[in-house]
């Protein structure tokens, strides 16, 4: 037995070893220095355990992925935070919400600053989750093994805009209130149908929907209830599960996509080290009875580099970059508040968020089509995309598959073309009600400039799949066409339409009252 | 032996549901019942029987100046009111397309937020808007006007005093 030390000698050893042995006790492996301990750094934090171990050097290369879906993180991840710090201000209840915005813009020390973050993050959420999916898309990442994945991350679109829509009603300003009545009619818009058939009186699914989301007949102190629980409980709480779903397929998935031959491509490793080159030897014990494509299956982890610093380095950077831009956005910037909201005048125009623009664009032709009917065929496409398209050609690459970029490229001119064509003319000549007067709404309701769009972009990509005899084609051919057509749409909400949402080329143009 | 038997009996007359198989099946039966009841108690929350919305049946006094066609908008109400000979009436001023306000001018009503434009009687001439503007019920009352916004009557029924 060890001669023990004087008891309170020892004590006081143990004392001045307390915070290295805290230390110990929460980071339980050592520096990152070795294989091993870059390894144990990954999988002994539960914050970092959901990122392989190594990463592939495909993954790595900046033109992958251009640090998109890190980008929305870094967004969403700002938005929490802020948007938690505005809960402590914020009060949900008609003219004293506008006024508790108005305390956070002039009151709260830096609750502008704050208000601004969460403003332009979520902006930059959007931004960059719709880019995220044009990557996805055009490296050819959701076929095989990751068609799951593909529906997840849709899903994830789906509640960043919910997020953004709900959030757009909380200042009670007169840009929240039309901007929301105009949504809850829209959630209403299937009226346009079941009124046209003359069901409504006994099937009336739009009125249930309006009625669900306000609350009551119009906007009021229910709706903003609802529209706050959903902003910050019910759609975070949604998103946060999808995304560690996301997130947790991607690694289940394989990692990033990447070419078959992307070793090859890559070409021997420079300058990086370390990089695994043996084969291993050993079977993998229990992993070997796991099916499927786990990346660690059947495989040896030749041409990876450690998560650690690599990959984590990597992320950093984009999410500093996030932070940057957002920041430098708020100090510049700040978010819009109007005057107080009044049911009894709207603005003029009232116009939506810019990235629902291109859907007022539509709903301005038709209701029901453009707010209900093409956004659902446009969300029920996307998700088809990854079954019908099950080729392999191309996959991991940009443009990659058959036509490649010069498809993308045809398809591009095609949809911008059809879609200025399309719009110029409605402006220029107005539409059937204007020819026609008597005309049943039945027929506007399916025959409008956003339903004639479609069909065009349809006809255009089965042409494609025709001529280049693949699903792949035909999908970059739709997918190049929507993306331009909902541009040109934005753009043309944002910028041409004035008072009575009549055309102008330039906001200086608009009648002064 | 025994088990011999009971093989045979079971050969003979298998039980029609074992057992096993029963208590489970009640159990997923017990448990799929109770989960849409209480998604039958459940999905009436959201509608509210009584909202706190101010009510929409109201009285107002017309202008005496009101000339036949000018338009009288209640300060605070979506109605618009007119006076001609053949009596007074009400058109509804939310727009069928969208729910925005729709403004009155010489033409008729124009519509802010999408376009929509109508005709002095309410049926739409352009833009978007589905449905003609409603007309709602009016009663005079003396000299004051009863306008009820939950009623919608046929176009050109006018109220005559």
């Amino acid at each position: 037995m060890e001669p023990r030390q004087a008891p309170l000698k020892e004590l006081w050893s143990h004392l001045r070893e307390a915070p290295r042995r805290f230390k110990e006790s929460a980071f339980r492996s050592g520096p990152p220095v070795t294989d091993r301990a870059r390894s144990e750094f990954v999988f002994n934090n539960l914050f970092l355990h959901i990122h392989p171990v190594r990463v592939h050097r495909w993954s790595l290369r900046w033109r992958t992925t251009w640090g998109l879906g890190v980008a929305v993180t870094a967004a969403f991840l700002l938005t929490l935070i802020t948007g938690v710090l505005l809960m402590l201000y914020y009060k949900p209840y008609p003219d004293v919400a506008y006024q508790s915005i108005k305390d956070i813009h002039y009151v709260v020390p830096t609750g502008r600053f704050i208000r601004n973050i969460h403003r332009w993050a979520a902006n930059l959420m959007v931004v960059t989750v719709f880019l995220h999916m044009a990557r996805v898309f055009y490296t050819g990442a959701y076929r095989y093994p990751r068609e799951f994945n593909w529906l997840v991350g849709l899903g994830l679109l789906v509640l960043t805009l919910g997020l953004s829509f709900t959030g757009y009603l909380l200042p009670w300003d007169q840009l929240a209130y039309w901007a929301i009545t105009i949504g809850a009619n829209i959630a209403q818009s299937p009226r346009e149908l079941t009124d046209a058939l003359g069901i409504t009186p006994y099937f009336d699914p739009g009125g249930w929907m309006k009625t669900l989301l306000l609350g009551g007949p119009e906007v009021g102190d229910e709706s903003l209830i609802r529209f706050y629980v959903l902003h910050v409980a019910v759609l975070p709480l949604a998103l946060v599960i999808l995304m560690g779903v996301h997130f947790w397929r991607i690694r289940k998935d394989g990692g990033l996509a990447r070419p078959e031959d992307a070793d090859a491509l890559l070409g021997p490793p420079r300058d990086l080290y370390p990089v695994f080159t043996d084969v291993p030897t050993k079977t993998y014990h229990l992993a070997a009875i796991v099916r499927g494509r786990s990346p660690a299956v059947n495989r040896g982890p030749e041409n990876t580099i450690p998560s650690m610093p690599h990959l984590f380095y990597a992320e950093c950077a984009v999410f500093m970059l996030t932070v940057f831009l957002t920041v430098l956005a708020a100090i510049f910037w700040n978010a819009p508040l109007k005057e107080i909201a009044n049911p009894a005048v709207p603005e003029n125009p009232a116009k939506a968020p810019w990235y629902f623009l291109g859907v007022q664009e539509l709903v301005s032709h038709s209701a029901f089509m453009g707010g209900a009917g093409i956004p659902l065929i446009v969300i029920i496409g996307l998700g088809l995309i990854p079954f019908l398209d099950r080729e392999t050609e191309g996959t991991g690459r940009w443009f990659g598959g058959p036509g490649g970029q010069r498809l993308v490229l045809v398809s591009a001119v095609f949809g911008l073309l059809s879609v200025i064509a399309i719009e110029a003319f409605a402006i220029q000549f107005g539409w059937l009600r204007q020819w026609f007067p008597d005309i049943p709404q039945l027929i506007i309701t399916f025959v409008n400039p956003g339903t004639l769009l479609v069909v065009v972009y349809a006809i255009f990509s089965l042409g494609i799949v025709h001529r280049y005899r693949s699903a792949r084609a035909g999908a970059v051919a739709l997918f190049t066409c929507f993306l331009c057509g909902f541009v040109v749409l934005t753009i043309i909400g944002v910028h041409f339409r004035g008072p009575n949402w009549g055309f102008y080329w330039s906001p200086a143009d608009w009648p002064k009252h | 032996m025994k088990d011999d038997h009971t093989t045979v009996l079971a050969r003979l007359a298998p039980e029609p549901v074992p057992r096993r198989d029963f208590l489970g099946l009640s159990a997923l039966g017990a448990f799929v019942g109770a989960l849409f009841l209480a998604f039958l108690g459940i999905i009436r929350l959201p509608r509210v029987v009584v909202s706190a919305s101010p009510s929409r049946k109201f009285r107002v006094k017309l202008p005496e100046s009101l000339q036949p066609g000018e338009p009288f908008v209640p300060p605070g109400r979506n109605v618009v009111l007119f006076r001609d000979s053949e009596g007074v009436y009400a058109i509804s001023l939310v727009c069928t397309h969208l729910g925005c306000i729709v403004k009155p001018s010489p033409n008729g009503f124009e519509c802010p937020c999408h376009g929509s434009r109508f005709a002095p009687d309410g049926h739409v001439i352009g833009g978007p808007a589905p449905k003609p503007l409603p007309w709602l019920a009016v009663s005079l009352e003396g000299n004051e006007v009863w306008v009820d916004g939950n009623v919608t009557v046929q176009p050109g029924t006018k109220a005559r005093g």
